[in-house]
């Protein structure tokens, strides 16, 4: 008897602790604030692993809290390839901190999702319209995010191998047709100096697939998704223009012009002369040229018939909506939007400045540079990648029928199959709601 | 199992002459000593299968401004008609037959060989042993490439042959990623399960095979008679153990293929956090790990009716 009880009293206590614990996990949604103590506001960055960047972070801050008494920002810097997980966990314990930076495309997501505040940086330095229209992270008509800089797609290639195999080397007004550049990849096949003239990138999973890949879609004339309104991907990821890409695509691999699966480091292998053209960030430019001098080539993107294409908008900061000191974020945000601060994070990171006073400051960007032509790229081909909550979902799904078809799926089933799981997402979420 | 219940009953008549009061006082150390262990069971195993049983019947994300909502089998409905899933579970099943009898086997095998009584059979025992104290990520990343198209393995495979064969790209082609991923964790495991079987071994008498030497009997006919019987117990732990390892299959995909090429490597662990992770579905994730405990929960109970105790 007494075993029985106890047994019972047992049971009875592992069972309302499982409940206790169900419960306190299910009303973690309590409307808290939080991210600053008083008028310390915490700050959270990506760049953890990348030095130069996170000096000027370091530099902005230490400038900032020395210019007045009132707010104090700390810094806390993760690894790249944790930060967006730190965040999502950070969120659902209601946990953000006040100031944090965002990758571009992310922003409609977090936005969404209710993990950013819209910001008001009018009465900065620089006004928001100065800006690359692509650095500036705005969903459903209102600014969340801004960004100090953009980068830019862009092939590389050495002049002396163009004009061996006699390929004409393209400007800004007249990048290359796809009938050109196939017949020049055929060219520099039939050389035999190549195993893969065309290096691309394919090992590099991820985020790039779908920034580096989505382009060449746009270009010749499919997108991702429906952009009037972001309510279907069938008929146009799937739709006839679509498939020619994925087409194409495939045949780089199967004409033995393209490796479909590379290397760890692209950039390094292109420099070895393994491969003859390759496609990259203008990210790269400075150590190409660096090593190439002269010779280096850095060419638009090819004009598929929709105009040349390249992604737009890179990490840019925000301030979270459960921020206790918004004010004290909005003075530090605004503090930032000095146009030396767009200078030393494009020359930290060798990316585009945002604003047309920092270019003139940037070696190599300003008119008449080496690397001026990014800076037009990132005017005239922008396209930001589809601005909707469902974007990391988009994404992911692109990669995944990417990859298939560079291992050689049928392009029209590949590309269905991703818009249908794509338009089930669509429809099995509220993205209007927030 | 058959020593815990005889000791059990040996214990019995023992404690029916003790007094109340020290049994109280028993029963509340046990009931000490257990806590921890069930306070983490709960925390870390009863309320996260709970909370996925529930969350499967939501539309729960990983980001998202809507808290979740009761959506009945709308998760269940899109999983049974999602293609990925099937072959999810082809590639799932197709690892766990081939890894469970070929690792069993051969980690009999090398547990026979290393438990014979010759010298230097410790630095044996321990060349079988270290991979499995490596970190299965950092095996993944090393075979990743050794299996490349220009790796050791095709330079092995082309030297051998004279430069007349030239291996693929093992894991870029869908016919041969899950073989290299299944030689991979066959290798990896394989000393686990060695040392389960050597210990096994250990524990069958001497006398026995000194009889079994006595009656004539040749090398197969002891192992088939006094062995094999003698390995009851663990033979049944390791079928298990390997099967429910087997079926999470999940870090070598991760690293290794991502599910590539053409989902010829894609699991349902894979799939689950793949979608649950990258793709922010949560409720169907969780979907999908219901079915696959359903699933995991059903071979291990034929399992254990089939090596049940039969008397």
């Amino acid at each position: 008897m007494v075993w029985r009880t106890r047994r019972l009293a047992e049971a009875s206590v592992a069972v309302a602790a499982a409940t206790a614990l169900v419960a306190g996990c299910a009303s973690g949604s309590g409307g808290s604030t939080s991210g600053a103590s008083g008028d310390t506001l915490t700050l959270w960055t990506h760049n953890a692993g990348n030095s130069t960047e996170l000096d000027v972070v370091k530099k902005i801050i230490k400038e900032f809290n020395g210019s007045q008494s009132k707010y104090k920002v700390k810094l806390q810097a993760f690894p790249q390839s944790d930060y967006n997980n730190s965040v999502v966990a950070a969120a659902s314990a209601r946990k953000l901190p006040c100031l944090l930076d965002v990758d571009g495309p992310n922003v409609p997501n977090w936005a969404w999702g209710g993990y950013l505040a819209p910001v008001d940086v009018s009465g900065s330095e620089v006004p928001l319209s100065d800006q690359l229209p692509s650095t500036v992270g705005r969903y459903k008509d209102k600014v969340y995010a801004f960004g100090f800089y953009d980068v830019s797609l862009t092939f590389f290639a050495r002049k002396s191998v163009l004009n061996e195999y006699g390929i004409r080397i393209p400007t800004i007004d007249k990048p290359w047709t796809k009938a050109e550049f196939d017949s020049a990849l055929a060219e520099l096949k039939k050389s035999g100096k190549f195993d893969y003239p065309l290096e691309m990138g394919t090992g590099g999973l991820g985020e790039w697939y779908t920034y580096g890949y989505s382009p060449q879609l746009q270009s010749f004339g499919g997108d991702l998704i429906d952009r009037d309104g972001y309510k279907t991907a069938s008929g146009t990821l799937d739709g006839k223009s679509s498939v020619e890409w994925a087409t194409w695509f495939r045949s780089l691999v199967t004409k033995g012009y393209l490796s479909k699966k590379s290397g760890a480091d692209p950039n390094k292998d292109f420099l070895a002369g393994k491969s003859a053209i390759q496609w990259d960030g203008s990210w790269n430019a400075t150590k190409t040229a660096e090593r190439l001098g002269d010779d280096l080539a850095i060419i638009p993107p090819v004009d598929f018939g929709n105009g040349p294409k390249i992604g737009g908008a890179s990490w840019q900061w925000a301030m979270s909506s459960t921020c206790s000191n918004k004010a004290g974020a909005e003075a530090w945000l605004k503090f930032s939007r000095q146009t030396k601060y767009f200078v030393d994070y494009a020359k930290a990171t060798s990316t585009i400045p945002a604003t047309d006073a920092a270019v003139q400051q940037v070696d190599g960007y300003q008119p008449g540079g080496k690397f001026n032509v990014f800076v037009e790229f990132a005017r005239k081909y922008a396209e930001v990648r589809p601005v909707t909550p469902a974007y990391p979902y988009i994404s992911t799904e692109f990669q995944k029928a990417t990859q298939d078809i560079l291992a050689g799926a049928d392009p029209e089933d590949a590309l269905g199959q991703a818009a249908k799981d794509i338009d089930n997402n669509l429809k099995t979420n509220n993205y209007d709601a927030g | 199992m058959t020593t815990m219940i005889a000791a059990l009953e040996r214990l019995r008549p023992v404690r029916r002459t003790r007094t109340t009061h020290a049994r109280r006082r028993e029963s509340l150390t046990a009931l000490g000593m257990a806590t921890p262990a069930v306070v983490l069971l709960i925390v870390f195993l009863v309320v996260p299968v709970a909370l996925a049983f529930a969350l499967a019947f939501t539309d729960a994300r990983l980001i998202s401004p809507t808290p979740a909502r009761f959506v009945g089998l709308r998760n269940f409905t899109l999983l049974f008609q999602d293609p990925v899933f099937y072959k999810s579970l082809r590639n799932t099943a197709y690892f766990a037959a081939v890894v469970v009898p070929l690792q069993a086997g051969l980690a009999l095998v090398l547990a026979l060989l290393v438990n014979a009584k010759v010298r230097g059979v410790n630095f044996f025992r321990t060349v079988y042993f270290l991979p499995v104290v490596t970190s299965m990520v950092v095996v993944s990343l090393l075979w990743t490439f050794l299996y490349r198209q220009d790796g050791l393995v095709n330079h092995v495979i082309s030297t051998l042959t004279l430069g007349r064969v030239d291996g693929p790209d093992w894991l870029g082609d869908p016919a041969t990623a899950m073989p290299a991923i299944i030689l991979m964790s066959v290798w990896q495991g394989v000393g686990f399960h060695m040392i389960i079987w050597l210990a096994g071994l250990q524990t069958i008498p001497a006398e026995l095979y000194e009889a079994a030497d006595l009656d004539g009997a040749g090398r197969w006919h002891r192992f088939r008679h006094v062995t094999w019987p003698g390995l009851r117990a663990t033979r049944t732990f390791v079928l298990v153990t390997i099967t429910i390892a087997a079926f999470s299959l999940f870090t070598q995909i991760r690293v290794m293929t991502q599910g590539g090429p053409l989902d010829s490597t894609t699991t349902v662990v894979h799939q689950a956090v793949h979608t649950g992770y990258d793709q922010q579905q949560t409720a169907y994730a969780a979907a999908i790990s219901l079915v696959f405990f359903v699933l995991v929960l059903s071979v291990s109970l034929v399992q254990r009716f089939l090596t049940r105790e039969k008397d």
